[in-house]
């Protein structure tokens, strides 16, 4: 039997029973698409991740208090007995590294700042002035801090576009004075707006000199040293050569971690593709209820063509014949179940971030896509294989009496 | 062509075992008539399936154009049912899905046959039994006398040598019955087609030339039927 032929046959006797084809395809349907869907989330929530660390430049390196031995990811707040790391430090690193480009000094607080009878509670960094460049931000009004402020200590201040609209609202603030904490502060600048980048809204923060941070949360304290690498092909000897520097200055002691944006990089991409592989590996038992789905009709049709399979093998039909006839069923219900399920699943994935209040980056790939289709394919034989191979074992004389 | 020797044949039923035939020698040549008669139950059906290969003998030698059938695979049997041997069947046993023409080509797709070939082979099939002007008719659309010819025509697609009819008036009336004679009839005197009938009716077995009486699984009597009848004067 030809194989054209036997696609025919099998289309027809599919066809014959519509509902019950269609009502077999969904299980599989569902499945697919559950696959393509959730896949889809999970590479949508990698490529974020991957864009947004990259747009904060690949040739970074921070250092930070206290030795952590896993590279990169989450790391506790370390407070009490660990080693601090300096204003000092950084200054001696920019000074004396010959791959560092720059060293910022970092401190990170909380502080509450007034204006007129209205105040708000922010995030409070000290800075230098090459932090603006070193993570991309932009001045929209005013200036950034400038080396005159670092040096003489100055308070001045300035702010990212929600502080300053939850504040000022329409009103001009440069010039104005703010209190943090008890001291105040002059406003010399108004942050363009950032948005929220990896959880941190660079929108509602307001940036001090490091030496005002300093006197501010009364510490000397870094919270990080975020320093470039001048090439980025330097990366490595850049961060050997600031261990072998600081180990020097801090008593021949490693009581500092310093992480490269391709360790956080590397770290996120293994969390999501675990979390991709989990969400798919779920879908995917949606897909085999699906192929078990198609067995149990496969089953059911075996048993109602026991006359037409006895008629079929008397007339010259061989075991294979049988088999493959209704296995190329099992397939065709699989496999245009996949492809249907592509199809929902793509479009799910493409369409529904437009109706979600909240933002949720997908991103269809090819990879599922093709996984989605042999699987199914899979499935079908699988699942086809049993019920194929019953009709193809009936004995003919049996089942050309069989009513 | 068939020569049978002491051919036994037992089923199990759970721990019962019934003997169906109980050594059957026979001879059948080329263009033989044959008329296989018997009560229900007597094997005759039995013997008809092992003579067309559905079934195996449980002992005994049973050679088919000088081959022992024991020795050919069930591939090969498939085969020899597919281009040597056309099945007659008292139920007609058409696919009730598929029109006349469908029905009759069905051999065709298990065959070597380019499937080209398939439409016209059919067609002649079926002008072979009268029914050219019903080719697109579902079985359900056609009599009982039609739709056994649709299966006659089904039976002679391959231009088979031997055509073996299980009862293929039982369910007719009798002159449907004549109709479907005169055409088995008309394929052995005119094409020398074997045939071999199953029946209980004398009525259908008069038309044979040759009678072989069954009885509880052997053979009672093996007759050459000198009065035979013609249906020729049935034109179909």
């Amino acid at each position: 039997m030809n194989i054209n032929e036997t696609f025919r046959v099998s289309l027809e006797a599919l066809m014959a029973n519509k509902v019950r084809s269609a009502l077999t395809m969904l299980g599989v349907i569902i499945g697919v698409t559950a696959v393509i869907l959730l896949v889809s989330v999970g590479e949508g929530a990698r490529k974020y991740i991957e864009t947004e660390l990259t747009g904060l430049g690949s040739n970074l390196l921070i250092i930070t208090p206290g030795k952590v031995d896993t590279k990169g990811g989450f790391r506790p707040h370390s407070v009490g007995t660990v080693r601090k790391l300096s204003y000092d430090d950084a200054l001696f690193l920019k000074r004396r590294s010959q791959y560092l480009k720059e060293a910022v000094p970092v401190i990170l607080g909380t502080a509450n700042i007034k204006y007129s009878n209205l105040s708000r509670d922010t995030t409070v960094i000290g800075i230098t002035p090459e932090y603006l460049n070193l993570r991309i931000l932009k001045i929209e009004s005013g200036s950034f801090i400038t080396q005159v402020d670092i040096d003489t200590k100055k308070k001045v201040i300035v702010m990212g576009k929600t502080t300053k609209k939850e504040l000022f609202g329409h009103e001009n603030a440069l010039g104005k004075l703010v209190t943090v904490g008890e001291s105040r502060y002059r406003v010399v600048g108004i942050m363009a707006t950032k948005g929220v980048s990896l959880g941190m809204d660079f929108d509602d923060v307001v940036f001090i000199p490091v030496t005002s941070a300093e006197e501010l949360f009364d510490t000397d304290k870094l919270f990080e040293i975020i320093s470039s690498v001048k090439r980025p092909e330097n990366l490595n000897a850049a961060i050997a050569e600031i261990k072998e520097l600081l180990i020097k200055r801090h008593s021949n002691k490693e009581d500092f971690t310093i992480t490269s944006q391709s360790d956080i990089l590397s770290t996120m991409q293994t969390i999501l593709t675990i979390m991709t592989g989990v969400l798919g590996g779920i879908a995917g038992i949606s897909l085999v209820v699906g192929g078990i789905g198609i067995m149990n009709i496969m089953l059911v049709s075996v048993r109602e063509r026991t006359r037409e399979i006895g008629i079929r093998k008397a007339i010259g039909a061989r075991h294979k014949d049988i088999l493959i006839q209704f296995l190329i069923e099992a397939i065709t219900l699989s496999i245009l179940g996949g492809i249907i399920g592509i199809i929902l699943g793509a479009g799910f994935s493409i369409v529904i971030p437009y109706f979600l209040p909240f933002y949720l980056p997908t991103q269809v790939t090819l990879w599922p896509v093709l996984l989605a289709f042999f699987f199914s394919m899979a499935v079908g034989i699988f699942f086809g294989i049993y019920p194929a191979r019953k009709a193809s074992l009936l004995d003919p004389i049996e089942s050309l009496r069989y009513e | 062509m068939i020569v049978v020797k002491d051919i036994k044949k037992t089923y199990r039923m759970g721990d019962q075992s019934i003997d169906a035939l109980r050594g059957v020698s026979l001879s059948i040549s080329d263009g033989e008539f044959i008329s296989l008669m018997g009560p229900s139950g007597s094997g005759k059906s039995t013997l008809m399936s092992i003579i067309g290969c559905l079934d195996r003998p449980t002992s005994g030698s049973y050679k088919l154009f000088n081959k022992e059938v024991s020795d050919i695979s069930d591939d090969e049997l498939a085969r020899i049912r597919n281009e040597k041997i056309g099945f007659i069947f008292q139920s007609f046993n058409l696919l009730p899905r598929f029109s006349a023409i469908k029905n009759v080509e069905l051999p065709l797709i298990y065959s070597g046959v380019p499937s080209e070939e398939w439409r016209k082979r059919s067609l002649d099939a079926m002008k072979a039994v009268g029914l050219e002007n019903r080719i697109d008719h579902k079985p359900t659309e056609l009599s009982g006398g039609q739709q056994q010819r649709v299966a006659i025509a089904r039976a002679l697609v391959n231009n088979p040598g031997i055509i073996l009819a299980d009862e293929p008036t039982g369910n007719l009336d009798s002159k449907s019955g004549e109709q479907i004679m005169a055409i088995l009839q008309n394929l052995n005197e005119e094409k020398g087609v074997t045939i071999i009938l199953v029946t209980h009716e004398p009525n259908i077995a008069r038309f044979s030339k040759r009678i072989i009486h069954i009885k509880d699984g052997a053979i009672v009597k093996d007759e050459k039927n000198a009065h035979r009848n013609f249906v020729s004067a049935l034109k179909v």
